[in-house]
């Protein structure tokens, strides 16, 4: 700790001293790179080795000691289970970012200057402040199964609701349904549920920053509430929606924590970050841990592509 | 663009920034040390023989680093076995314990960043944080304890290529059958000794239209290996313990005819209707019931019959009599006649990754008889495999039942199997498969698709 401390220290000194040392024409230039030298360097040990190192031992077997080529990718494309995985994986992009967008959107604008605005705001921002883990662990007892039989008590919320409406208990979490992926989309709820507050602080934001003279205007043209927010809000707020479908996007992508404390990836409703860490932590298997990371990679690219393209269009 | 450094407002900001990281780092120094007094020389209250540490010099104010997963509670009786140790030689030992020890005890090691000593569970594992390099090889005087107090086969699980790393610390049963001995004795039940009574004895209960067994695999993202005990028990019992050695070693494939009957057996209970799941469901309520909710049914009197190993009893909640007269006790899993005794078990051996005297020392008492009844002592729920142990030092009525076990001259113990695999099938694809076989996939497809994910070299 001293040390390293101490270290820091000195690696400061010396860039200080040396920035207070340069002289000349373009000192201003130098100064500027030397104080973003220890940045390029952080950034190239801790992000860049380790990129380009998980891709190159991607091309090797579990133990990391033989090439194997692209037999990993291999396996990612072609084995049952990981096509499970990447298909799991699409469902959840597919679904999450556009439903909490859309709820969050819908939510902003119905209580934007209502009168319990910043009450309403914080109950739906509230599962933010809540981890994934413990999100995973309380849903997991909304959709908790026991038994139809005499003396066993529901303490699944959902399931007592089924009860009381006459049904019969549904093991809920095992349950794939075939084409439905009924648990995939259970978890998918759980984590639409933590990123709408997301969503929704957001766009609320970006409404309110609409100029009060448009909406006005509007309003003196006799424009309907669905023209309002066809005409007016939707467009104004275009590119915060997509920079909150994106970002819920990466986020989705990289889902873990949810998958892994609800169902552990069992019940066919692993994602590829989960499976990550099975194949290196539980499996062992160093090689196709690392394909899976770099699958992840190339996934979230072109969302960031088209993030910063619609920032700088806009720009 | 950027300020002008050279002004002399940055220098006294560069003064104050380096003197303030100056200042917080012996802060930082100073807090570390707190914790650096212990040693009380007074070793005559320790109880135990001083002398046998003088061998290993004089380790006064050195520190032994202990990695496990071992946690509260049980981590109390642990530390409380260490204090003789300590008040003799003045060694500290920090203990460390961690849930999640298995995953990250193998981060640290490859990092280079490993403790002095780690309590680890499986052979597998063992073998893996020894590829790693980072491991030490047992010290003479632990080889010679390990072959003074344990069997050989305990010894062979410490080994690696032919040397010896660790000694084994506890162990476990896990061939037990939990019952109530109240239902049995109300309801006229005998305790099976053999397989074929053991279902007699579970149509006899599923005739008065309750089920017999309760069973739960979940376990997080560990989910299914219960159903690996299941399996593994099932191998020594049908194949014996020579097949059962060839079948973990991989000499035999996974999908042989003989696993493939231990499946089926094992399916003749768990994934049969009539037995399963007492208060819990139908079949597929085994995979979503968590392994220690699952045998609290027979409390509940909704099941009477659970297989878990001897550890499931710190599940029960307190108050329950676990006795041969009271609410709960076990059976030991028949074997296929009365006269065979194949035991399934598991246990923890204490890897080095360091060589220095305090360890060694440390090392050597964990070996010892000596530490095994001091743990016996002061704990409840736990075992050791060490001929040693006095049977009369277990309080609690099971571990007194598993080291009967353990200790009877007919057992053919055999060390957990998947905790024996290389990962990608002991902790994985074993896992995986066996929460889908009790989801709905037949057996075949199951065995071949362990087989497959076998590492191939």
């Amino acid at each position: 700790m001293l040390a390293a401390l101490l270290l820091f220290a000195a690696v400061m000194g010396v860039i200080l001293f040396f920035a207070s040392r340069v002289r000349g024409k373009r000192a201003d230039n130098w100064v500027g790179y030397l104080y973003l030298l220890p940045v390029v360097l952080l950034l190239a040990v801790g992000l860049v080795y380790p990129g380009l190192r998980t891709v190159y031992e991607s091309f090797f077997d579990a133990q990391g000691s033989s090439f194997i080529g692209v037999d990993n990718y291999k396996t990612i494309l072609t084995d049952k289970d990981q096509l499970q995985v990447l298909g799991n994986t699409i469902i959840w992009v597919l679904l999450v970012p556009p439903f909490a967008t859309g709820i969050g959107l819908i939510y902003a604008i119905l209580v934007d200057k209502s009168r319990f605005e910043s009450l309403a705001k914080a109950l739906v921002f509230l599962p933010m402040a809540i981890s994934m883990v413990a999100a995973g662990v309380i849903w997991k007892f909304v959709y908790e199964y026991r038994v139809d039989q005499p003396n066993v008590k529901q303490i699944g919320l959902l399931n007592q609701i089924f009860v009381w409406l006459g049904g019969k208990p549904v093991n809920l979490l095992i349950t794939d349904g075939g084409v439905w992926h009924l648990n995939t989309l259970l978890l998918i709820v759980v984590f639409i549920w933590i990123q709408c507050g997301f969503a929704m602080t957001i766009l609320s934001a970006a409404i309110k920053a609409i100029p009060d003279e448009i909406i006005e205007a509007a309003r003196l043209d006799g424009v309907n509430p669905w023209s309002m927010f066809f005409k007016i809000t939707l467009p104004s707020v275009r590119t915060t929606i997509v920079v909150v479908l994106t970002t819920l996007a990466i986020g989705t992508l990289k889902v873990f924590d949810v998958v892994r404390t609800m169902t552990g990836g069992n019940f066919k409703t692993s994602v590829i970050a989960n499976e990550f860490y099975s194949q290196l932590i539980r499996a062992d298997n160093q090689g196709l841990a690392a394909a899976l990371a770099v699958v992840l990679f190339i996934l979230v690219i072109p969302i960031i592509v088209y993030n910063i393209r619609q920032v700088r269009q806009e720009a | 663009m950027f300020g002008h450094s050279g002004s002399s407002r940055s220098r006294v900001a560069l003064a104050g920034a380096l003197s303030a990281g100056l200042i917080f780092s012996l802060a930082a120094c100073g807090g570390d040390k707190s914790d650096d007094t212990s040693g009380s020389t007074d070793t005559s209250a320790s109880g135990i023989d001083c002398a046998q540490f003088t061998q290993f010099g004089d380790l006064k104010g050195k520190t032994v680093s202990v990695y496990t997963g071992i946690v509260t509670p049980e981590d109390t009786p642990q530390k409380k076995s260490y204090e003789p140790f300590e008040k003799c030689t003045g060694v500290t030992i920090k203990y460390e314990g961690d849930k999640s020890f298995e995953t990250q005890i193998l981060v640290r090691a490859k990092a280079g960043n490993p403790p002095d000593l780690a309590y680890v569970p499986q052979p597998g594992l063992l073998q893996q944080l020894v590829a790693t390099g980072k491991a030490v090889e047992a010290p003479k005087e632990v080889a010679d304890n390990t072959d003074k107090w344990f069997g050989k086969d305990w010894k062979a699980y410490g080994t690696v290529d032919g040397k010896f790393y660790a000694a084994p610390l506890g162990a476990n049963v896990k061939s037990l059958v939990w019952y109530s001995p109240k239902e049995f004795t109300e309801k006229g039940y005998t305790v099976p000794t053999t397989l074929d009574e053991l279902k007699t004895l579970s149509d006899k209960i599923a005739a008065t239209g309750s089920k017999p067994w309760c069973a739960g695999i979940g376990s997080g993202d560990a989910t299914g290996w219960p159903v690996t005990d299941w399996v593994e028990d099932f191998m020594l019992r049908l194949n014996g313990v020579d097949a059962y050695d060839k079948w973990v070693k991989h000499e035999t494939p996974f999908n042989s005819p003989e696993d493939i009957a231990a499946w089926d057996a094992v399916g003749s209970y768990l994934k049969n209707d009539k037995y399963v799941n007492g208060g819990l469901g139908d079949i597929k309520s085994i995979a979503s019931t968590t392994f220690q909710d699952a045998g609290l049914q027979i409390l509940e009197g909704t099941c009477s019959l659970h297989r878990q190993a001897s550890f499931y009893a710190a599940n029960f909640p307190k108050g329950t009599k676990i006795a041969e007269d009271g609410d709960i006790y076990a059976f030991y899993l028949p074997g296929k006649d009365a006269s065979s005794k194949p035991v399934l078990g598991g246990g923890e051996f204490v890897l080095a990754f360091a060589d220095r005297p305090e360890v060694k020392a440390f090392q050597y008492f964990l070996s010892t008889d000596t530490w095994a009844n001091l743990k016996a002592k002061a704990s409840s729920g736990w075992v050791s495999a060490n001929k040693g142990l006095k049977i009369e030092n277990l309080t609690n009525p099971i571990d007194a039942l598993s080291a009967k076990i353990l200790q009877d001259p007919n057992a053919q113990f055999r060390f957990d199997g998947s905790d024996q695999m290389p990962a990608a099938v002991g902790s994985n694809a074993f896992w995986k498969q066996a929460t889908a076989w009790i989801t709905g996939q037949d057996t075949q497809t199951t065995v071949n698709n362990i087989e497959a994910a076998w590492p191939k070299k």
